[in-house]
């Protein structure tokens, strides 16, 4: 099943030089979650998503004041589905060259990597359940990417 | 003909198939090549060349002859092997390369005609005249030779591509295969065994094998359910691996072979830690006199087809050898009834293994029957002697598969016990070599190195394996070599390609002594088998023909994919719009309503312009556009420019670097045009930067190097500058941005923007943030066009209730919507400048902007662009063109020439990028790059466009067409 995610605001932040240990301590103070390893998330409601050297993605929850980093607002730059069932990983490899197997990408777990031809985030949220991120502009391929290796992985189970 | 009592399938349902039209039944589990030969049908083909009859040679994909089309229209679907296509109730095969038919094909012509058609013969004879090669000769030859055709149309049926992912990937299940698989799945390894078949088992199926007690099938048939049923294993049936890449990365192609939605094929990505190759051994043929009729087979196949399907190739068969285990075949076949005239070894010493005549130190030294074989010669001690046989099984041996060992560069090695060739240690990280693969050929040596291999295997991955290797046959492979058989008559070595041992003598002759040259020259080894059946046999008559041995020949490079794989599994998903993710605007479906065509701008769609009604050109359109802008107000949609969000401490002096003009100098709320040079000193992008505070800038640039540059400021900050403190963000995708362009820009601005803004609030390149109905966002004033302009951003959301808002507002004001053909018109009337110009190969010097060069700081390229070559009077430089005679038109692409001088390239003096028709002037325009174009102002210069045939005779210009003060954007 794929379902869109609405994600509430978002906001870019990229510690400024020796600026992670305090930017995560004011992230904690201020919604609960830390800044995330690389390829690591933090936090399930409001949550940090790893994004690139140096960067997340806090989700879903205002971003408080962090004169240690950059914070851009990133609300309307992603679509982000989410995609969940038996079958879930075997739909993303038809799209994603990763491996996604789940003694390797555990729950929380990200990656920014391809979906199909697009460059996105994919982040595990349950043993099931992938969250899938590409560029807003790109939504409608997302969904037809996905909708197709759906319709390929399930024409093999009948 | 079917056996009673034989076969894996001898109780599967019946299934109706045809072949050429004609109706037969085969039973579910048989292979295309399994039911034909159940009906007796021995000729399936002809051969490439010379049109010969050919038959089935062997049971799997190695297959040279027995090659059908699938499909009609754009299904159409040629060159499967009838080996390895399943027969379903309602398959449609059709033969290839014959008309009017298989039986009675007009170019066989050109098997009359082979002493003239021998190997070179195209090279030397049809060389003369030149140009007779591609208009007469090759269509000519290609009609006459060649497999089956491609019927030209876009192909609709479904393919996949996936990845996947395991510790250890096993490939090939037959007895290795499926030790190496259990050992390492019950270590506790994440395993994938993939097979070619759809029964997996490999030879054990084809054979009438024991392992631990049982039938060797059914012992298989119980190790795949075990596997099965563990969660650590993933089986991939009907899956060839088809070559080994870097990092453990291999390819294969799945035939699905679903109905539906479900893909023909998949094409798999799989990434392995470490693999186990049990690929097998191919039997190879034995090159003797007209060996290449029907009923001429693989020993091997002939077991398979008798054992697996309980089919017999002919009534009365004969075993040509050169070693022990083909004898198996004559055993098996009196064990199930079929007669069998003889067995004819070459080795003096042979010794039956059954009940059947044994002709030692016999060679066939002839064959007969035109469409399928009736009688043998035999040539043996006691004299000559014919046989009546309608089936010949033949072996020369076996070549263990070594294809994939090879595929990184490596070269396998000669073992002279065997005969042929074995993998070479090492040859690909991370894999082992188990099974006949590796030349163990036993079933018992198979499976115990099978097993033994993957306890290395697991054990170096950290498990810990045991193996419990079931007994089995261990009978010892005995071979003496045997290549070619004398006599009169062509000795087939490849069957495809249609090269036979006279060929590879004449190669070596004509001194195409190395067998790579040999095989360029002969042909052999090409095609869709890639000579799997004839390489070894080739490369040992190219041994024997140039006084070398087998190992100093060598062999030819051995490629991916080992089996074809069609384009379509590769190129799966990128049918249509598949082909590139589609990049929309908030605007998108505003425009569309409104009847823009939509033009690809990168990923992005832009509008081209908007139609009106009563408007049957484009240009009719993009003239009302431009007059628009400049006369009333016009709006676009602009947000598919790269926008990169730049903060940090440093972020000024960081844009001075990347940036070869200067912005640490830049105001707040002002707004700067940037051009960045690459390292070599060439222009890579411009745009404008925005400062929107002490540290904080935001960079525009064009649509298709939003990419580029961003890549590029994440390399000068990681690799050049890392010691300034400055972060990037891409807010392409987070604001809808528009321009707002016209004299009456601000009065449309005004009647949407929560505080009006006046000259002095919002003077030329301002910027500042602005609110509409209560939303923040921004306003630039920057204009494109030459006009009084703006450009307004809110957060994306807004974008297309903020577009549909401002084209309404500017249609009451007289204006309206423009697409890319206005904003291109709009831009070389002003003569500024896009990717035509800067594209890629022209310096800031080329496009008069060299004095941007900023000599009080360094930035990237400013070293190289000094370089006096770069700065040569005599460059080919910027300038306008404008058509003397203002009704003549200019083509972009074209050439300059000074007038009267010829149209050739030595005499080249520039070219032309971007042109259009001017409604503001009347008349076309051009922008192009002449040399020491600046100081030729009023000179006339010849355009000539060779491929649209087009000859304008332009006067040299400014590139500034259009209010050259640049007043009217100030305003």
């Amino acid at each position: 099943m794929i379902t869109e995610v609405d994600a509430g605001p978002i906001t870019l932040v990229a510690p400024l030089d020796g600026g992670r240990k305090a930017t995560s301590e004011a992230l904690k103070a201020a919604i609960g979650i830390g800044f995330p390893n690389p390829n690591r998330t933090q936090g399930t409601g409001p949550r940090a998503i790893w994004c690139g050297m140096e960067q997340a993605l806090i989700v879903g929850a205002a971003c408080p004041d962090l004169p240690q980093a950059v914070c851009v607002d990133h609300t309307d730059a992603w679509a982000i589905v989410r995609i969940e069932g038996d079958q879930v990983e075997d739909v993303l490899a038809r799209l994603v060259p990763i491996d996604l197997r789940s003694a390797v990408f555990k729950r929380g777990h990200t990656a920014r990597t391809f979906i199909g031809h697009m460059n996105g985030g994919v982040t595990r949220v349950g043993a099931n359940a992938f969250e899938v991120m590409v560029m807003r502009s790109m939504a409608g391929t997302l969904v037809h990417d996905l909708e197709s290796a759906a319709n390929g992985v399930a024409a093999r189970s009948v | 003909m079917r056996v009673s009592g034989k076969g894996q399938n001898q109780n599967a349902a019946p299934v109706s198939f045809t072949f050429d039209g004609q109706s037969y039944v085969g039973r579910q589990g048989d292979t295309l090549a399994a039911a034909l030969l159940a009906n007796d049908v021995r000729l399936v083909g002809r051969s490439f060349k010379y049109h010969r009859p050919r038959g089935i040679l062997t049971a799997g994909s190695e297959e040279p002859n027995a090659l059908v089309t699938m499909g009609d229209g754009a299904s159409q679907d040629p060159n499967i092997r009838a080996t390895t296509l399943e027969l379903y109730d309602g398959l449609a095969a059709r033969s290839q390369n014959a008309w009017p038919s298989l039986k009675f094909d007009v170019m066989a012509i050109n098997d009359m005609m082979s002493p003239f058609l021998s190997a070179g013969f195209y090279y030397k004879t049809f060389m003369w005249p030149k140009s007779f090669w591609e208009a007469v000769y090759e269509p000519i030859i290609r009609r006459a030779a060649g497999l089956g055709a491609l019927s030209g149309k876009a192909n609709e049926d479904i393919y996949e591509k996936a990845f996947a992912h395991c510790d250890v990937l096993v490939i090939g299940a037959g007895p290795a295969g499926i030790m190496a698989a259990l050992t390492a799945a019950k270590a506790g390894a994440d395993v994938i065994l993939a097979d070619e078949d759809s029964v997996m088992g490999g030879r054990l199926n084809a054979e009438t094998y024991n392992v631990g007690g049982h039938v060797g099938a059914d012992w298989a048939a119980a190790q795949i359910e075990q596997l099965k049923a563990l969660k650590n294993v993933r089986l991939m049936p009907r899956t060839t691996v088809t070559g080994a890449y870097d990092d453990g990365t291999f390819g294969a192609l799945e035939r699905v072979a679903g109905s539906g939605d479900a893909p023909l094929e998949c094409f798999w990505r799989i990434v392995a830690k470490r693999s186990i190759l049990c690929a097998g051994a191919l039997e190879r043929p034995i090159a003797f006199p007209n060996n290449d009729r029907p009923g001429i087979m693989m020993a091997s196949a002939v077991r398979a087809y008798l054992n697996r399907w309980g089919v017999a190739p002919g009534a009365t068969v004969t075993v040509f050898a050169n070693n022990d285990d083909a004898h198996q075949t004559a055993v098996d076949l009196i064990d199930a009834g079929v007669n069998v005239a003889a067995v004819v070894d070459s080795r003096e010493a042979a010794k039956p293994r059954g009940e059947y005549r044994l002709i030692n130190g016999g060679l066939v030294t002839g064959t007969k029957g035109r469409h399928g074989l009736n009688q043998i010669t035999v040539t043996h001690a006691g004299g000559i002697e014919e046989i009546e046989t309608d089936c010949l099984a033949m072996s020369g041996g076996w070549n263990p598969t070594v294809h994939l060992t090879c595929h990184m560069n490596g070269r396998p090695t000669w073992n002279d016990d065997l005969q042929s060739f074995v993998p070479t240690d090492g040859t690909i990280p991370g894999m082992s070599v188990a099974g006949a693969a590796a030349g163990h050929m036993s079933n018992a040596a198979c499976l115990k190195s099978g097993a033994q291999t993957a306890c290395v295997v697991a054990t170096d991955l950290g498990f810990s394996p045991n193996a419990d290797v079931p007994s089995a046959e261990d009978t010892p492979y005995q071979i003496e070599p045997l290549w070619q058989v004398d006599g009169k008559g062509r000795k087939w070595l490849d069957f495809q390609n249609d090269v036979h041992v006279k060929d590879i003598k004449l190669a070596a002759q004509e001194n195409f002594r190395s067998v790579e040259h040999m095989k360029r020259y002969t042909t052999q080894g090409m095609a869709t088998d890639q000579g799997k059946s004839s390489n070894v046999s080739a490369l040992a008559v190219l041994a024997d023909a140039t006084g070398r041995g087998i190992p100093e020949t060598g062999t030819t490079t051995f490629r991916p994919p080992y089996v074809p794989v069609s384009i379509g599994a590769m190129g799966a998903g990128s049918q249509g719009n598949g082909f590139a993710p589609q990049r929309l605007t908030t605007s998108h479906h505003a425009s569309v309503d409104r009847g823009a065509p939509m033009i690809e701008a990168g990923l992005w769609y832009r509008p081209s312009y908007f139609p009106k009604q009563g408007e049957t050109t484009w240009l009719q359109s993009c003239n009302r556009e431009v007059d628009y802008v400049r006369n009333t107000v016009g709006i676009c949609d602009v947000s598919t420019l790269g926008k990169i969000d730049i903060q940090g401490p440093d972020a000024a002096a960081f844009l001075d670097f990347v940036y070869c003009n200067t912005f640490s100098s830049l105001k707040e709320n002002r707004v700067r045009y940037g051009l960045m040079l690459r390292e070599d000193g060439h222009v890579m992008d411009d745009g404008t930067t925005a400062r929107l505070g002490p540290n904080h800038f935001v960079m525009t640039t064009t649509t298709a190097a939003a990419g580029q540059v961003m890549t590029h400021l994440e390399w000068v900050s990681q690799a050049l500058r890392p010691d300034l403190n400055v972060r990037f963000a891409s807010v392409t995708e987070q604001w809808a941005q528009f321009a707002v362009a016209g004299p009456k820009s601000r009065e449309l601005l005004n009647s949407m923007l929560d505080d009006p803004i006046d000259e002095e609030s919002w003077p030329f390149m301002a910027c500042g943030e602005i609110s509409i109905s209560g939303v923040s966002g921004r306003l630039f004033r920057i204009s494109f066009s030459g006009e009084h302009a703006y450009e307004v951003a809110l957060p994306a959301r807004f974008g297309a209730s903020l577009f549909r808002q401002l084209v309404a507002q500017a249609e009451a004001l007289g204006g309206g919507a423009y697409g890319m053909e206005a904003l291109n018109v709009l831009r070389i009337e002003k003569g500024f400048i896009t990717h035509a110009e800067i594209h890629g190969r022209v310096t800031a010097f080329d496009i008069g902007f060299d004095r941007m060069v900023s000599q009080k700081k360094d930035c990237i390229g400013n070293a190289a662009s000094r370089r006096p070559g770069l700065l040569d009077i005599q460059r080919e430089q910027m300038i306008g063109l404008k058509p003397v005679d203002p009704n003549e038109s200019l083509t972009a692409g074209a050439h300059l020439f000074v007038e009267g001088a010829d149209a050739v390239a030595a005499n080249d003096q520039g070219y032309v990028t971007s042109v259009c028709h001017s409604p503001t002037l009347g008349h076309a325009l051009g922008l192009g790059f002449l040399k020491d174009g600046p100081n030729r102002m009023g000179e006339h210069v010849m355009l000539v466009d060779h491929v649209r045939d087009v000859r304008t005779l332009c006067e040299v210009c400014h590139p500034v067409f259009f209010d050259p003060d640049g007043g009217r954007a100030r305003g």
